[in-house]
């Protein structure tokens, strides 16, 4: 906070504060009014009136057949499959995005910046096609698949596809929070316990994980988000079939398609619910990570 | 870095690990739909992803998803600044809730906004008798994407925001620059960047949307197909050879707009240097 003026009290003024106590960075009343009710209006229409319309919707016909829709057996082998994809993605993405930050922040090597790239990429692809190209590894018609067959072997169409699928649209999102904090924090700390004798892996254990540790837990929180609610590439290796391969998103379009709008938004709500809490981890993280950056910077 | 003055373990056996992993779940895999797409005789690749629904899916894709980016880019900009410059009751909350659109699973959006824009809607019915039909048409299919947009924008302009020093402001308004003028001459040109990055992460993310789409858009031949749907139908009629014919150019397309965002990025962080 460079450029803060020092208020009375000697302290800089809070971020709420800081440009609205200015003449020179304060907007007239009637700007702010009319920005104000715009983005407002704009957030309620998009963000707020959604969110209330599932949890509404869901429990339409009152608590009965909500709670209902939520332990019949093809919802809770649903909601069970949906944590399995999640069990196996998470920490495998876990794993891949330490392995890549590490190499990336504490090594230098030609095309570093490439691979950051190619680590992104999975962002860029769509879902569809995210499914669509293990069909053509493992389907009926793909590389492998009359060798699959042939084994007896079933990832198409079955738990292993939906887990591929899952774990190829979270592959970025631990790699892509720990890389540059990692970079921005350098190498001496490790350098150091190494050069004083410590073990590659107890200089991992004991400094660098500690210093990551909210990011890491950052980038798990929205890893497990996706990895629940991940729709179309699931929906391409699925199958479809009830009770076997449906993942809750899955459930919820079955449901719905089917015109039992309620116990579709019921199962919805129960998503709708994973994202609120997803949020507010997301939220208390970056709180942590600023009250310990907050000392270095003022 | 020569290799003796390589004092940390781990570099080999992390970047293996690295590139193993990456090859197996992303790289091979995705390499499949080009080597189909190679094995495919020309006329007929052609053929594929040039027929009349399929160009009708991608003006739909690419044109809605346009406007929705631009509309994010408006919206979320004053809602950036919102929650930046202004400071009222429940700031917080919606500094957090901004995210939703990420964390919300898709499937789950898409149903929630048909309920509330089907002409028997939360807010349909009231649209319906005026003869405005957004549910089941190219206008639903907008508003999915300008909803799960949304986040892009406000999350690249916010920190920006954040960071701008307000002596650029002051100096502009000591020298007798009015505050439009300052916010135009200023603030904005600093802004610009972060706004078109946030605007082709949007754009990308809404041309491959799946999930929150399906439900509202009605998939009507040649109205309201997206193109991703486009590759679901051929799936299902077990055209492989068709599916990843169009498959090949979303994924060119994707590769595309990952370039462009990159130098965008880059553009971004070099600028941000300059000011602070």
């Amino acid at each position: 906070m460079s450029g803060a003026v020092a208020t009375l009290s000697g302290r800089a003024p809070s971020r709420e504060t800081r440009f609205e106590s200015r003449v020179a960075t304060r907007d007239s009343t009637w700007v702010k009014t009319v920005v104000l009710t715009v983005s407002l209006s704009f957030f309620a229409l998009f963000i707020v009136l959604p969110l209330v319309a599932v949890f509404v919707e869901g429990l339409r016909k009152g608590f009965g057949p909500y709670f209902a829709a939520l332990v019949e057996p093809d919802a809770v082998s649903a909601i069970k499959l949906t944590l399995l994809a999640a069990a196996i993605s998470v920490p495998l993405n876990l794993i891949f995005g330490l392995a890549a930050a590490w190499a990336i922040a504490r090594f230098d090597f030609r095309g570093k910046q490439f691979l950051i790239t190619l680590i992104d990429l999975p962002f860029s692809v769509s879902p569809v096609v995210a499914g669509l190209i293990y069909v053509l590894v493992f389907g009926a018609h793909g590389w492998f698949g009359s060798w699959l067959s042939d084994h007896n072997i079933r990832i198409i169409f079955a738990v292993p596809g939906i887990v591929l699928a899952t774990i190829f649209v979270t592959v970025p999102f631990v790699a892509r929070e720990l890389i540059p904090l990692m970079q921005s924090q350098g190498r001496d700390e490790e350098e150091a316990a190494v050069t004083l004798g410590a073990s590659g892996l107890k200089t991992f254990w004991r400094i660098t994980l500690p210093n990551v540790k909210w990011a890491l837990l950052y980038g798990v929180i929205l890893c497990n988000a996706r990895a629940m609610g991940e729709f179309g590439a699931v929906s391409v290796v699925s199958g479809h079939i009830r009770g076997e391969t449906n993942t809750m998103p899955l459930h919820v379009e079955i449901l719905y398609n089917e015109y039992q709008f309620a116990a579709a938004f019921a199962v919805a709500s129960v998503l709708a619910l994973l994202a609120l809490v997803t949020l507010a981890l997301k939220t208390y993280v970056e709180w942590q990570t600023e009250r310990n950056a907050a000392p270095e910077t003022e | 870095m020569p290799r003796a003055h390589r004092v940390l373990p781990g570099f080999g056996l992390s970047l293996g690990f690295t590139l193993a992993y990456l090859s197996l779940i992303v790289l091979i895999p995705l390499s499949a739909v080009f080597i189909k797409s190679a094995g495919m005789e020309p006329a007929r690749f052609w053929q594929v992803v040039t027929s009349e629904r399929v160009v009708a899916s991608y003006e739909l894709s690419f044109g809605m998803s346009l406007l929705a980016a631009a509309i994010n880019m408006v919206f979320g900009l004053l809602l950036a600044w919102t929650i930046v410059r202004y400071s009222f009751p429940g700031r917080k909350l919606i500094d957090a809730l901004v995210d939703l659109p990420f964390a919300l699973p898709t499937a789950v959006a898409g149903i929630a906004l048909t309920a509330i824009y089907a002409p028997n809607g939360w807010i349909g019915q009231f649209l319906a008798p005026l003869g405005i039909k957004v549910a089941f048409g190219p206008a639903g299919v907008l508003v999915a994407l300008v909803f799960i947009g949304l986040p892009f924008v406000v999350r690249t302009v916010q920190p920006i925001l954040e960071d701008f020093e307000s002596e650029f402001e002051e100096a502009a308004a000591s020298l007798g620059a009015s505050r439009f003028q300052t916010v135009r001459r200023v603030v904005l040109p600093a802004l610009i960047p972060a706004l078109l990055t946030g605007f082709a992460l949007a754009f990308a993310r809404a041309v491959g949307e799946y999930g929150s789409v399906i439900f509202i858009a009605g998939n009507i031949p040649m109205v309201s197909e997206i193109t991703p749907l486009m590759i679901i139908t051929r799936l299902e009629e077990f055209d492989y050879e068709g599916a990843t014919a169009i498959a090949s150019v979303m994924l060119l397309v994707s590769f595309v707009l990952l370039l462009i965002i990159n130098s965008l990025q880059g553009w971004m962080s070099q600028r941000g240097r300059r000011i602070s």
